[in-house]
Order: C-alpha cells, then structure tokens, then sequence
C-alpha cells in the first residue's frame, strides 16, 4: 500500500515546501548558506570526478571513432556526450551521494532530538526555515556544478587528445563548435535544474520523515541517495525523450 | 482553559492513554505525575497538537486543536512554549541565536528589541554569560535551562515542561523550579508540568494527576506513599 502512497507523499510534501511563504528576507542568508555547503562544497570533487570524465570519454571516443571518420568527430562526440548526457548524471549523482545524504541525516537528526518540533511549537514553519533553502540550493547549485563539469571536462578531453590521441586541438575544437546545437547545452542545464530539484526533496523528504533513533536516520540517508539516483535516472529518459526524439 | 477530551493512544497492542479527558485552568500549575513509560509525554505532546490521537481532541478556550505534523496551532493557542526533555536546542545556533530564533522567524521586532528581550530571557534563567556558546559546549542542565529561555521568550500563553527537573544537579533543580513559580506568579499563562519527580511536583503544583494504566486521576494530596503504592 506503501508503494502506491509514497509517490503522492512525496508530491504532498515537495507542493508544501515551495508553495508556502517564502518570505525572501528570512530565507536569503539560510538559502546562501545552503548553497555554500551543497554548491561551491561540492566543487573539489566535481572538479577531480569532471577531469576523469573528460580523460576517459576523449579515450574511448577516439578508440570508437579511429579510422572510421575524420578526427574532428573526436570533438564532435566528447562534446555532445558531455554536454547532454555524462555532466548532467554523473553531476547529479554525486551531488546525491553527497547532499542528499546530508540533508537527510541532519534533518533526521533534527527530526529525533525534536528540534523540528521545537520549530513548530515556536509557530516557525519548518518546511520554509529547513526545506525551502536546502530545495532552492540544490536547483540553483547543481546547474552550475553541471555548467562546470563541462566545461573541464570538454577542457580535459581537449588537451588528451591533442598530446596523446593524435587529435589535433584544431580538429577537436573545429568538431566540438561545429555541431555544437545549442539544444543540447540548454537540455543539459534544464536536466541539471530537476535532478536540483529532486535531490533536495529526496534528502528534505526522507530526513522530516525519520522515526526510530539512529536507525532510522541511517535508513532515511540510505533511501534518499537511492531515490534520488533512480529519479535522476528516469528523469534523465524522460528529457531525453522530449528535447532529442528524432 | 485547556480541554482534552476523551483522548486516547495505542502504539501497537499497549494502550497508553484510554480515553483521558482534563480540563487545564488559566493562571495555574497544572502537574501530571507518574513514573517513566506511562504516557506522560505522549500526553503532553498531543496537548500540544505534535502527536496524533486516535480519538478525542483538545481545545484551547473552545477552540479545537489540530494534530500532527506541521499542524500551525499558533493563532488557536495564543502562543505555546514547551520545554523538551532533552532541549531540543539547535546545534548550528548559539545559545543566543536558539532563544531569539521565534522572535526572529515570527515578529517584525526591531533587531535592537529581539537582543533585549533575549538578554533578558537569558539573565532570568542566569545564562547570560553564556550567550555566545553553542549547545554542544553546555551540560545537560544547562541546556534545560536554555530551553527554558527559550519558551518564555516570547511570551506565549501555554507552556508546557517535560520532565523539567530530571536529571538536574541539586541547585539547578532548585533554579528550574523556581522559574517555572515565577511564571506562574506572573500571570494568566497556563502552565502544564509532566514530571516522575513527587517533590517537584508538590513545590509546584496548584492542580496535580496522576497517570496510571492510560487512565488520569486526580491526585491533588497526594503523599509519597500512596504514589509508590500506586505504581509498585
């Protein structure tokens, strides 16, 4: 019964979240902070895990493309691959495994030494002060962490094919601009926008819902990195489907 | 006047409160005793509105009350302060920050006003000096009587403690319950204490219940005997 439940819950709660008060004055400074952890905390590992994507597409698109067509399609593969499918997933994947999992634990946290209900005794709505910020951060955070991956990925696969592929850096950016669709940039940016959204209201989500001590916060932590990885998955078809259908 | 009304509760097959009605008067300290695991917190918790009843309601001056989470029972009740046995202090904010929160995220208060009537607060309950610490660096007591600070802060009519001298060394004890006299000196606020402790009870209650088997009894004279009697 659970199964059939739980999706309108989760509705429920994200419509509760960003259709209350969002009263700007309060929000802005816990919005900022939020955005410091889950934004610009995220960019050491989102730089280190962009340069490996980068290394590793430019290698294996080379290897696929070797002698089949002209090198330039080098440029052409790693930058539509980039830009629509591996910044966007692996972005949010690990924004998942690293925010959702927080927000979850220390609302889950909050929710068992009853800070939340502390919050709602005092009349402060806990879904404005501790959702909507931590929602907000994510969508705001994540096209940017996304908009970055590429860029140091497609900077990366640049420079490994040039010094060890045999793809000139002319051919490569030749093949990189030359079919660059800006429907592809802007489809990665909008996808990079929901999985945002998901990942703040999977972390927001499991963590209010946390009963049962420690072991429930560590259920809740586990559940929302999962969620949050399957929906970006689905989410990810669903654009896919709608912006790249030929 | 708070009415509870034929409440009950069950977690599973363990019935921990059976269709218990009260009436909690305006200007008075109103005590609800009984050892740990009778339902005494649970009680508390839905005359506050944070926990569900299977049946029955409260109101607050006729006015019914909803359950749950989230629920917004501010406007119904004129304003609840509950002090959570464990505190229930924010880590991320100071000490400061945890008592002016409410007056901050609720009022258009002047920032000079919220640091006044925090100051003040927080010398009532002597932790003035420690207003810049964050809870982590408190003691059990301590905290308690930050959460206290808290409560009272911003002036609600209900207040409710759980379990307020639990756990306290001797002299804080005394401070807690000499706190919540004050309060109650102060005027028409409804106080509603829940405690396992016989002699703060009798130090401060005007009206006092015993909880035993979900059922509440009134238990205004009630001696140390009977009360050990009653729950061997």
């Amino acid at each position: 019964m659970r199964v059939f439940t739980a999706p309108i819950d989760y509705l429920a709660f994200l419509v509760r979240c960003l259709a209350g008060s969002w009263d700007l004055r309060r929000t802005w400074p816990r919005f900022l902070a939020q955005l410091w952890n889950h934004g610009v905390g995220a960019l050491p590992v989102i730089i280190i895990t962009s340069v490996f994507i980068g290394l590793t597409t430019a290698v294996q698109t080379s290897y696929q493309l070797s002698g089949v067509v002209p090198k330039y399609f080098v440029g052409m593969g790693v930058g539509r691959l980039v830009l629509i499918e591996l910044a966007p997933v692996l972005t949010g994947f690990i924004v998942a495994g690293r925010s959702a999992s927080a927000m979850a634990a220390e609302l889950g946290a909050m929710r068992v030494s009853d800070q939340v209900d502390a919050l709602e005794v005092m009349g402060v709505d806990p879904y404005r002060y501790l959702c909507l910020p931590r929602i907000l951060a994510t969508c705001v955070g994540l096209p940017v962490l996304v908009v970055a991956t590429e860029v140091i990925a497609v900077f990366t696969a640049l420079l490994i094919s040039a010094r060890m592929l045999g793809v000139p850096a002319t051919d490569f950016m030749y093949g990189m601009t030359h079919f660059f669709m800006l429907r592809d940039f802007v489809g990665g940016v909008v996808k990079a926008l929901l999985f945002g959204l998901l990942i703040g209201t999977s972390g927001c989500y499991f963590g209010f819902g946390v009963s049962g001590g420690a072991q429930g916060v560590g259920r809740a932590t586990t559940r929302a990195v999962v969620l949050s990885a399957a929906l970006i998955l689905s989410v990810d078809f669903l654009i896919a489907f709608a912006f790249f259908k030929t | 006047m708070i009415r509870v009304d034929g409440v009950s509760k069950r977690f599973r097959d363990h019935v921990v409160l059976d269709r218990v009605s009260l009436d909690v008067p305006d200007g008075a300290t109103t005590v609800i005793l009984g050892p740990s695991g009778t339902g005494k917190t649970v009680l508390l918790r839905i005359m506050a509105g944070l926990q569900v009843p299977d049946e029955g309601r409260v109101l607050y001056d006729g006015r019914q009350i909803h359950f749950g989470r989230f629920a917004g029972n501010v406007e119904s009740t004129g304003g609840l302060g509950y002090v959570f046995q464990g505190g229930a202090l924010f880590d991320s904010l100071t000490v400061a920050e945890n008592v002016a929160l409410a007056l901050e995220e609720t009022t258009r208060l002047r920032r000079a006003e919220i640091r006044s009537r925090t100051d003040e607060a927080l010398r009532r309950v002597g932790m003035a000096e420690n207003a810049g610490l964050y809870p982590r660096a408190l003691s059990g007591g301590m905290m308690r009587l930050v959460a206290i600070a808290r409560a009272v802060v911003a002036d609600p009519h209900c207040i409710f403690f759980d379990e307020p001298t639990t756990g306290l060394d001797p002299a804080v004890r005394v401070r807690v319950c000499d706190m919540i006299r004050e309060l109650r000196e102060q005027g028409s606020r409804i106080l509603v204490v829940v405690t396992h402790d016989l002699e703060a009870a009798r130090q401060l209650a005007d009206h006092t219940f015993m909880l035993r088997a979900g059922k509440l009894v009134q238990a205004d004279d009630v001696r140390k005997e009977d009360y050990e009697q009653a729950y061997s």
